[in-house]
């Protein structure tokens, strides 16, 4: 603000309060000229950009709640004798920790809700990461200049899984204590450092005492404080590069049509705070999650059936109830193949959704800003991979939960793991190669809706006795939003022989790459988009059907 | 002075009556896998020694006779009435001795102390039948069956004689105060009136069915919720 226009305004009086409080704020934080480029700052309307919006909410909840139960919870490994409120566990041993996860639980007003909102939302923020991801993964929204946003995302759904992993050990009940068990024995099947990383974690042998109090650290301060900077800086990454939009009629790829900031999207996403609060409460307020009571204090002596992780953790629990037991002896030393080889693959498998941004971009040569999102079919080799991706890890999950399938419906556990083992390496071929061919199709239904209209489901019958089905040619936003997508052709190797006639080499990595290359953007793998001289010799010509 | 001779005599008679008796239904229902005198065949085991509790465990429930072979027998319904029941058990008691019958002074609740029977449970139990008893898969599609609705009497002589894939708990491992406290326990977790303090109760079995239920009525509903409020956009002004 210029002074100038200030002094005019006290001229004609006292400026209005709110005027004032906004000018004493600008003054000291120099929040207007933030304010004036970001407010009518533009987001494109569809209901899966709100997806992160879900995320974002529920790691809010998630937070709250957090705060709240850190008030009542205890992270000791003391022992102590319960006589709180459930009848069934008086008298026994158990740690504080797990007393006073009991106490919330029972004695604490509304500590069951919140307890249970917690859990909830955990489980639905994890889940809302996934469906994210995927929708950025689907659309190519991941591809220059979003490349570091995506790895920024990843980060928060790896280090959301271990966030959660630590929560649920924190109760230090039956349950948990098996799945800190199973991650411990993972530890140990690291060649080498394993047992030196296992007794530096837990403090010298498993358990311990100081687990719980470790864990808690872990899972209250180090990595939800790194968690908000990362959604921090995810959103100021969001902000910079604008959101992205799906093709259509005045969308290109240097605007951003949609609605403001404010007042519009502040509305509708603080209404959707609160939509998102109440489905959370209400699955809280109805469905149980994790009885900590009915599961018993941990002790290493006992273990139950049906022990799993929460459900973003069954994926590593699915590789090693899917992996042979396999192990070598070497010079007195064992390496626990059965466990060690789960942990790579577990970690081979989250790389590889990772990376991907560059390695699609190194394989198609495409270093361009793209602010366009792909409709999946348009890119079916991608959509591909990534079906294959999220079917590996779906059958990892049935892997993870084979005698939950096992008991329910009526089958061997050894058949289901041995479907499992199976399915994890034909599965996602079987998926690529399903899912390339649908978007193959619905690309050719595309180009058939170009040029020959939309069925319009009328039968007319024509002079001569002949049937036809009328077809409605598309209004010219249709037309435009069919065939705005880009069609790339596979990058070449080049010519065999350089200027001088001389044979030029070709190095390996630029031969693989040519082949990727085909792979993505041969001929098998899109349909050619109607051209303009296609359409109008069609659209002349008389008797088309 | 007679009396009590007569009466041992009546018990006696009334006794090899009920074996004579049970003797019958045994051949028309068990022969044909476990031989013509509880001997045992290639397709069913000796019954020489498992003793009355595992025949009222097994007949009561519906297991025996079997309606075919497989990895397990499952529970069904059951078609003997109480005394059939009885005499099959006299009869295969007569083949030699085995645990009898518990009485409802064993498995009552009176004197039991619960959490003493939850650490039991979760130190004998809960490999197979999961920490509250719901239950558990076993190698190749036998399983450990869900506790829930199972009457006293029934967990009791399966502790005792360990039916199919189960171990068996005989009182020296298990004495009939532990059973009795593993048998409150299972009524308190797992009973038909046991209170779910934190609202559905989802089946009981942990993280595959909250993964589940989050999916698909957390993330679902939200996904819901955001395709109608992306579809409530607000219209700019005509002007």
């Amino acid at each position: 603000m210029s002074t100038q226009e200030s002094t005019t305004a006290r001229s004609r009086g006292k400026a209005p309060a709110g005027e004032r409080v906004a000018d004493w704020a600008d003054g000291r934080l120099g929040i207007y000229s933030l304010a004036k480029a970001n407010m009518r700052k533009i987001f494109p309307d569809h209901w899966s950009f709100m997806l992160g919006e879900v995320c974002l909410y529920s790691f809010l909840i998630i937070i709250l709640t957090g705060v709240y139960l850190t008030l009542f919870f205890h992270p000791s490994m003391n022992e102590v004798e319960y006589h709180g409120s459930y009848v069934p566990l008086q008298g026994q041993l158990m740690s504080e920790a797990y007393k006073s996860t009991l106490d919330i639980s029972f004695d604490v007003r509304g500590g069951l809700l919140i307890r249970q909102i917690h859990h909830w939302a955990a489980i639905v923020f994890l889940a809302g990461m996934f469906v994210h991801m995927m929708r950025v993964f689907f659309t190519g929204a991941f591809r220059k200049p979003r490349e570091i946003n995506w790895l920024f995302g990843f980060l928060l759904f790896v280090l959301g899984m271990f966030t959660g992993f630590t929560g649920y050990s924190l109760p230090d009940d039956l349950l948990s204590g098996t799945g800190v068990r199973f991650t411990q024995g993972a530890i140990l099947s690291v060649p080498i450092v394993g047992t030196y990383i296992s007794m530096f974690l837990f403090g010298g042998e498993f358990p311990g005492d100081d687990m719980v109090a470790r864990f808690y650290s872990i899972h209250i301060l180090l990595l939800p404080g790194i968690m908000l900077g990362l959604v921090v800086a995810h959103l100021i990454l969001v902000f910079y590069h604008k959101h992205t939009q799906f093709a259509g009629p005045g969308k290109t790829n240097k605007n951003v049509v949609g609605m403001p900031l404010l007042p519009v999207y502040m509305a509708k996403a603080g209404g959707f705070f609160f939509l998102v609060f109440g489905v959370i409460a209400i699955l809280a307020g109805i469905a149980t999650v994790n009885p900590i009571w009915a599961l018993g204090p941990y002790r290493p002596d006992q273990v139950s059936t049906g022990a799993q992780p929460d459900w973003y953790m069954g994926f590593a629990e699915g590789l090693v109830r899917a992996m042979p037991g396999w192990e070598i002896n070497f010079w007195g030393h064992t390496l626990v193949l059965g466990v060690f080889i789960p942990l790579a693959i577990f970690g081979l498998f989250l790389a590889a959704i990772a990376l991907y941004p560059f390695i699609e971009s190194w394989v198609t040569g495409d270093k361009r800003e793209h602010h366009i999102l792909d409709r999946p079919r348009n890119a079916p080799t991608r959509t591909g991979l990534g079906v294959a991706w999220v079917t590996a890890y779906m059958i990892m999950l049935i892997g993870g939960g084979n005698d939950i399938i096992a008991t329910h419906f009526h089958l061997s556990i050894n058949a289901v793991t041995w479907f499992v083992r199976i399915g994890f390496f034909v599965g996602p071929v079987v998926a690529f190669v399903i899912t390339k061919r649908i978007c193959l199709g619905l690309q050719r239904r595309d180009k058939d809706k170009v040029l020959h209209g939309r069925e319009a489901g009328i039968i007319k019958r024509l002079p001569h006795g002949e049937f036809i089905e009328v077809h409605e040619p598309l209004s010219q936003e249709q037309l435009y939003t069919l065939t705005a997508h880009e069609q790339y052709r596979p990058a070449e190797i080049g010519p065999a022989v350089d200027d001088n006639g001389v044979e030029r080499k070709a190095k390996g990595s630029q031969k693989l790459r040519a082949k990727l290359s085909k792979a993505y953007y041969g001929e098998g793998s899109q349909i050619p988009k109607p051209t303009v001289e296609e359409y109008k010799e069609i659209t002349s010509g008389h008797g088309h059907h | 002075m007679f009396a009590p001779a007569d009466k041992a005599q009546a018990d006696e008679t009334a006794q090899s009556l009920a074996i004579e008796e049970g003797k019958q239904l045994y051949s028309v229902g068990c022969a044909t896998c476990h031989g013509t005198d509880g001997q045992g065949t290639t397709d069913g085991p000796s019954l020489v020694g498992v003793g009355a509790a595992a025949v009222d465990f097994q007949v009561a429930t519906g297991r025996m006779p079997a309606q075919q072979p497989g990895a397990q027998v499952p529970k069904k319904k059951n078609i003997y009435s109480q005394a059939e029941i009885d005499q099959l058990a006299a009869y295969i008691a007569s083949l030699g001795a085995g645990p009898s019958i518990p009485t409802e002074e064993q498995y009552g609740p009176e004197g039991a102390d619960i959490a003493k029977g939850g650490e039991l449970f979760r130190t004998n139990c809960a490999q197979c039948h999961n920490f509250t008893g719901k239950g558990g898969a076993l190698t190749h599609g036998k399983f450990a069956p869900n506790l829930e609705g199972v009457s006293a009497k029934h967990i009791y002589e399966a502790m005792q004689t360990g039916p199919q894939n189960m171990p068996s708990f005989p009182d020296s491992t298990l004495t009939e105060q532990n059973k009795k406290d593993i048998i409150a326990y299972l009524d308190a977790v797992n009973g038909e009136d046991t209170v779910s303090r934190g609202g559905l109760e989802l089946g009981g079995i942990g993280p595959v069915a909250e993964g589940l239920f989050g999916w698909i009525f957390g993330l679902g509903t939200l996904i819901a919720v955001a395709v109608w409020v992306a579809a409530r956009t607000a219209k700019a002004k005509k002007s």
